[in-house]
């Protein structure tokens, strides 16, 4: 950006690039935006764990990595357990002002490596855990995780078998570990995302951040949407954005005109075979979810 | 400073001497004692070191590679059910070159619950590129914690080690241990320098995707570095003992270079195998044992070296490598190919079935009056 540019435009983002372009994601990948504003928004001095997930591809094949800051491939299931242990050495080796970030994909965090998080959490360790939820199993091949959506397809939820049981809520599993910060986030608002991890950074302790990243390969939706779809997601209440510090929930995008998810569903081909019927108990469950949200901000808010 | 000792807490003050800088472990019978100690001794703050209280040994292995990634000297201790449940991440280990450290009580595998001691917890974990060595008394214990650190840190080796105790033989078996002074294994052990480190002044990727093109090559030099690993250590024994007054090497021979007759053993045989010598020694037959210290590298040279002039060699394992014979068997079975050499295999004491000077009696009377045959259950119960 050219100084005359910067004088006249207010940035509201790092300006600093640390991940570099020449990364392997697919056009439109919702991850590769999200690792592109973490990194802003934590700065170079970060050490990054990243378990088997796309991230362990996009990253790039030794010997190249476009990350920017170091990155330690871990184990599927040991996201937070390897940041943990970088967090002991910094604390254990004094080295000051270094950030543990464990960088995992919904499967990594809400399935496979939720034991090691659990204890991550419950202990204290000194980390930002970030789930980058695109909801299946991508690196795979589109499997359905346990953050799948009730009625997506997937290769394991084929359309005759759609994915019947529900989301799990991860933020509030991860508020009933008494974690000092727990936040939701999503690619399509990145001031948002921003300022959540630049807190997260000041927080002594476990931080969990919830962020939401679509995959057009996954999702099959044109990739030049993501953004639109993942705005989408909050705009309809399917993704609230909010966070809870220390208990005290504070819901950050209010969404007083909710569209209908109807529109939502119908841009992706994962929910294209959904009946009206579907579609109508989906809004039911998020309108019922919203509800409860409301309810705890009401309890619980500041 | 000399100390009686369980094996245990001989584990735990190894780890306490090398200085390590982040513990993470999660306790089981037999091992638990070593992490009750240790958190005890951070928390007292007698050791400037982290002890991450992990919900998993998986954790706790997980946790010390990050640590160990970072520049820090780690340890953990574990035992059979632990061990296995760690199996993934000992290959994450060794092919991430981390010379991180376990002390593995050697525990029987479920089911049925055993805590008794059997090595299959250990011997089945013989290709994940880790060093592995058998400690035959608690003193031995306290020596090898050390001297790995030295060995795996070395620029030719950059390996993990899994130190092997007998589970209540030695993990509760109390035995006066030199805990010699902190000076001089300082000095014969410095702080830990990694060869390379994550290090936000020079962002790398560790572990990335790698191709057929890299993918071997990595491989071929952890088998180099396990070669290499022989003379270091070695080296590092020979070293040990100008310090120490007790020098350490592959394999310990003991009454073998006249006899006819050698038993190949290891962990707490050893010691009853060295009683059975003498005794029998003492009758005129002529016996020795040859304890072997190291399963990965396996010292075949230093092997064939003492076994070439017996007549007969029998190997006793703690283990059974299921639909053929005895994981310690069946190298030395590959070390002497070429020899005509009568080779007997024994296997002995499987989920902590004592092991007694009689029964190593009984295994050379055994080998006096008959061919080698089929692998042989000492004191099978057989009905
Ligand atoms: C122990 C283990 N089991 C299975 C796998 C195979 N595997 C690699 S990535 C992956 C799915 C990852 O899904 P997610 O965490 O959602 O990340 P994404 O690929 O969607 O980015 C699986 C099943 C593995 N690497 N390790
Ligand atoms: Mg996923």
């Amino acid at each position: 950006m050219t100084e005359s540019n910067k004088r006249k435009i207010r940035l509201t983002i790092p300006e600093q690039e640390i991940l570099s372009p020449g990364h392997l994601a697919c056009q439109g990948c919702g991850a590769a935006l999200a690792m592109r504003y973490a990194l802003k928004a934590l700065g170079p001095d970060t050490i990054t764990a990243i378990p088997a997930c796309c991230w362990s591809v996009i990253d790039g094949p030794f010997p190249y990595s476009a990350a920017g800051v170091p990155i330690y491939h871990c184990a599927f299931e040991t996201a937070a357990s390897t940041a943990g242990g970088i967090s002991y050495a910094i604390k254990a080796l004094k080295k000051k002002g270094i950030t543990a970030l464990a960088w995992a994909g919904d499967g990594g965090t809400f399935d496979i490596g939720f034991q090691a998080l659990s204890g991550a959490a419950e202990r204290g360790d000194n980390i930002i855990y970030v789930v980058y939820d695109n909801e299946a199993y991508m690196n795979t091949g589109i499997q359905r995780s346990s953050a799948t959506p009730y009625g997506a397809w997937t290769t394991t939820t084929p359309v005759k078998h759609f994915k019947k049981a529900p989301k799990k809520n991860i933020m509030e599993i991860m508020v009933a570990h008494h974690i000092p910060y727990g936040a939701t986030a999503n690619i399509a608002y990145p001031e948002d995302f921003i300022k959540k991890l630049q807190k997260a950074k000041n927080i002594e302790g476990c931080k969990f951040i919830h962020l939401y990243a679509p995959c057009p390969t996954g999702w099959k939706h044109p990739p030049g949407i993501t953004v639109k779809i993942a705005r989408l997601a909050t705009e309809t209440r399917i993704f609230p954005i909010y966070e809870v510090e220390r208990g005290v929930y504070t819901i950050n995008k209010k969404v007083p005109k909710p569209k209908s998810v109807d529109m939502y569903l119908k841009m992706q081909g994962r929910f294209r075979h959904l009946s009206s019927e579907a579609i109508q108990y989906i809004q039911q469950q998020v309108d019922a979810n919203w509800e409860r949200l409301i309810k705890l901000e009401q309890a619980f808010g500041s | 400073m000399k100390k009686v000792l369980t094996g245990n807490f001989t584990a735990a003050y190894g780890a306490v001497a090398a200085k390590v800088n982040v513990i993470s472990a999660y306790p089981i019978t037999p091992q638990t004692t070593i992490v009750e100690i240790l958190s005890e001794i951070v928390a007292d703050g007698k050791l400037d070191a982290e002890f991450i209280k992990v919900e998993s040994e998986h954790s706790a292995l997980a946790s010390c590679i990050g640590a160990q990634a970072l520049g820090a000297r780690t340890f953990t201790a574990t035992s059979a059910q632990g061990l296995a449940l760690m199996h993934e991440l000992l290959h994450w280990t060794a092919r991430g070159r981390l010379p991180i450290v376990i002390a593995n009580v050697n525990r029987a595998m479920a089911p049925g619950w055993s805590i008794w001691a059997d090595v299959t917890d250990s011997v089945s974990q013989r290709d994940t590129g880790w060093m592995q060595m058998y400690c035959e008394n608690n003193q031995e214990v306290f020596d090898s914690i050390i001297m790995s650190y030295k060995i795996g840190e070395h620029r030719d080796v950059l390996l993990p080690t899994l130190i092997n105790l007998d589970a209540f033989f030695l993990s509760h078996t109390s035995q006066v241990v030199d805990l010699y002074t902190e000076k001089v294994i300082d000095q014969f052990l410095p702080c830990y320098q990694p060869a390379v480190h994550l290090d936000v002044k020079d962002p790398r990727s560790f572990g990335a995707l790698t191709s057929p093109e890299y993918y071997y090559e990595f491989s071929y030099k952890i088998q180099q570095a396990m070669i290499r690993a022989k003379s270091v250590i070695r080296d590092v024994g020979k070293k040990f003992g100008e310090l120490f007054d007790r020098q350490y090497d592959l394999v310990e021979p003991y009454r073998c270079d006249d006899a006819e007759i050698i038993l190949v053993n290891y962990g707490t045989i050893a010691g009853t195998a060295k009683e059975a010598v003498d005794v029998m020694r003492d009758q005129g037959i002529s016996v020795g044992s040859l304890k072997i210290r190291y399963f990965r590298p396996f010292p075949s040279e230093d092997i064939e070296a003492v076994l070439k002039t017996a007549n007969k060699v029998g190997v006793i394992d703690r283990a059974v490598s299921y639909g053929h014979a005895g994981p310690f068997f069946t190298e030395i079975q590959a070390c002497m190919s070429g020899t005509s050499l009568p080779l007997y295999g024994f296997v002995a004491g499987l989920g902590g079935r004592d092991v007694s000077l009689h029964d190593i009696e009984n295994i050379v009377k055994h080998m006096q009056s008959r061919k080698p045959e089929e692998l042989i259950w000492i004191g099978i119960k057989d009905d």
